[in-house]
């Protein structure tokens, strides 16, 4: 099983995602934005940062990436891809997901532990969920803010695309307390918290039994390949 | 070389954070008069050649796909930049 990460000028989270695919149990391949070649890859992450500064807005340069040619055809046809942060900005430009993400609305960066409730455990990148279930990884961004026009809003909530939603506080103005969604077939995944940050124990968020043993954020990779070996 | 001008501004205060903030800070000089401000951007395209029709539809496509998201923004001004008299540059 390879899962590529695509390195953009301005990643940031490429390493830290190769090594979530890998304590999960794939191989990552890291791929580059100039080129037109996804090395056969099973799957992709777009991960975060601040791909080519956040200049124009931010994920939009990516997203005109050589390589997003065949990113776009690939998630057409069905390749799970997962866009975490910036890479859920680039998915939004690229048109791969709706709405799109605005500063957000108290102005501020924002660096936290999020708990979030998984909405939709039948995507690519959440099965290995229970819906409804509360989980909580690493939230840190300044345009996370979730907005979709009304009547995208009612489709992303009639068909059950939100798949992750902020709970207790909403931590920069996202419409619906959104912080993640997928397209309709369920192989495309955007949310702005980082799962690739809540991993392996000693580094992840604080929890109820130990300071900084929250691995919550494994389950969106481990999903994701177990999916795959059903579908292989 | 003639210069096309774009701009794009965001769709509604509540899409522009940044705006609310400059308008705060106007507020805190105590400019009671001005009661909002609204940010957006400008882009200047220079143009090699002469600016026709067939550029300009080209410009205004560029404008809609690239230089503004139509989820969050929209395209309220292209025009072409008449060059200063005597500019040699």
């Amino acid at each position: 099983m390879r899962i590529g990460v695509v390195t953009f000028p301005g990643s940031l989270d490429d390493r830290d995602a190769a090594r979530a695919i890998r304590l999960a149990g794939a191989e990552p391949v890291a791929l580059w934005h100039g080129e037109h070649d996804l090395h056969g890859v099973d799957a992709l992450v777009l991960p975060g940062g601040f791909s080519y500064g956040d200049y124009l807005r931010c994920g939009a340069i990516a997203s005109l990436s050589p390589i997003m040619a065949e990113v776009i055809s690939a998630a057409n046809s069905g390749m799970p891809v997962l866009g975490i942060c910036n890479g859920f900005q680039m998915l939004t430009e690229a048109h791969l997901l709706e709405g799109g993400l605005i500063r957000n609305d108290h102005g501020s960066f924002i660096c936290r532990d999020q708990r979030l409730r998984v909405e939709n455990a039948l995507t690519d990148w959440t099965g290995g969920f229970a819906a409804g279930e509360e989980i909580t990884i690493p939230l840190k961004n300044g345009e996370g803010g979730f907005i979709a026009s009304a009547t995208t809003l009612e489709r992303l909530e009639g068909e059950g695309r939100v798949v992750v939603r902020y709970v207790g506080m909403n931590p920069n103005g996202s419409l619906n307390d959104i912080a993640g969604i997928s397209n309709v077939r369920g192989n495309v995944v955007g949310l702005m918290p980082h799962p690739e940050h809540a991993v392996e124990p000693g580094f992840g968020p604080d929890t109820s039994d130990a300071m900084r043993s929250g691995t919550d954020g494994i389950t969106f990779f481990t999903s994701v390949i177990e999916r795959m070996l059903v579908s292989a | 070389m003639p210069t096309i001008v774009v701009e794009v501004m965001p769709k509604a205060e509540l899409l522009d954070p940044q705006g609310k903030a400059v308008a705060g800070a106007l507020g805190r000089l105590g400019k009671t008069r001005f009661t909002s401000v609204r940010l957006g951007k400008r882009f200047e395209i220079t143009v090699d050649g002469t600016v026709d029709d067939a550029v300009l539809v080209e410009v205004r496509e560029l404008a809609d796909t690239v230089l503004s998201n139509s989820v969050i923004e929209d395209v309220v001004g292209i025009h072409v930049l008449e060059a200063p008299a005597g500019e040699t540059h």
